[in-house]
């Protein structure tokens, strides 16, 4: 990665934050705008989710990320820490890909 | 000795969760081609753990900068709604809200939304905000020293991505509409991979939304 780059994303999350501590003062967003900017994340994170499980640049496939996803799914469902969860799904690629 | 305020321990052990996150950013970010100076700097300076991850995911596969800098900006487009939820905390002189803004994060902002005082929540948003961010960065350093030398794919840093992402998105699908953002973003995506250039599906998925903004 560019140091450019990591800058200007730097900035920019910055910027982003500080819209409402630093322009805002007394006044509140309406509810509306509230409500989408708070889930803006939500289709980029389950977009991140099947393009890093089932992409192979522009190809779709299935390998060992697949049931390292099901594995990191039971953990969330389980409410196992951060750690456990993508270290879990590691070493399930990893100990299928040691098999094959 | 004054007692301490009653969001203390929850603001340590927060930043205790957040430093082991912290440590497999690290792991990641090297792992993606990052050096290890620029996965903290990364770490000090980004500060948004969503965004960190989405950009290295990037970097991971041979994207180009553009597209990780915009995937990075557009998963910190929610630090956005957090400031402006919380911004009548966070007034005073213009270097306390530069630093503030800084520190706009999910666990910060959710912090102090817990808290009933306005004081306590002014209180928990800084106590919280700090506790992250030392930890976090101290994470980010040990996992990048770790990490150097891994191979990706035989450790299964690779599958360590979809993961993250994972544990990222399940607290937010508690959200109105959010199950049914994450599903169709999910599904333009997946379409989209073998028809456009990498990062564009992610991007695309944006669209969904729509179906929040029709649905008030």
């Amino acid at each position: 990665m560019s140091w450019a780059a990591l800058l200007l994303l730097a900035g920019g999350s910055w910027l982003l934050k500080a819209v409402g501590p630093m322009l805002l003062g007394e006044r509140e967003p309406s509810p509306g705008v509230a409500r989408l900017l708070a889930l803006v994340a939500v289709p980029l994170l389950a977009a991140l989710i099947v393009v890093q499980t089932f992409g192979d640049d522009d190809r779709l496939v299935l390998d060992a990320r697949v049931p390292a996803l099901a594995v990191a799914g039971v953990c969330v469902w389980r409410r196992a820490p951060f750690l456990v969860t993508v270290l879990a799904a590691a070493a399930t690629a990893a100990g299928l890909r040691a098999l094959a | 000795m004054r007692k301490p305020p009653p969001y203390a321990a929850d603001a340590l052990g927060i930043g205790l969760a957040t430093g082991v996150y912290g440590i497999s950013f690290g792991v990641l970010a090297v792992g993606a081609g990052l050096s290890v100076a620029q996965a903290c700097a990364m770490s000090l300076l980004v500060f948004t753990g969503g965004s960190q991850f989405a950009a290295v995911s990037v970097v991971a596969v041979g994207g180009s900068m553009a597209t990780a800098v915009v995937n990075g900006l557009l998963l910190g487009v929610r630090n956005t709604a957090y400031g402006l939820s919380i911004a009548t905390l966070l007034r005073g002189g213009l270097g306390r809200r530069m630093l503030a803004s800084h520190l706009v994060i999910d666990e910060s902002t959710a912090m102090a939304r817990a808290q009933e005082e306005p004081g306590e929540a002014r209180g928990a948003f800084w106590l919280t905000g700090f506790a992250v961010f030392v930890l976090w960065n101290l994470g980010t350093l040990g996992g990048a020293l770790a990490g150097s030398g891994l191979d990706p794919g035989t450790f299964g840093l690779d599958a360590m991505f979809p993961a993250a992402f994972l544990a990222l998105l399940a607290p937010q699908l508690r959200q109105r509409d959010a199950p049914t953002v994450a599903l169709v973003g999910a599904l333009i995506a997946v379409v989209l991979v073998p028809l456009t250039p990498a990062g564009v599906p992610v991007l695309a998925a944006s669209l969904a939304l729509l179906v929040a903004v029709r649905r008030r």
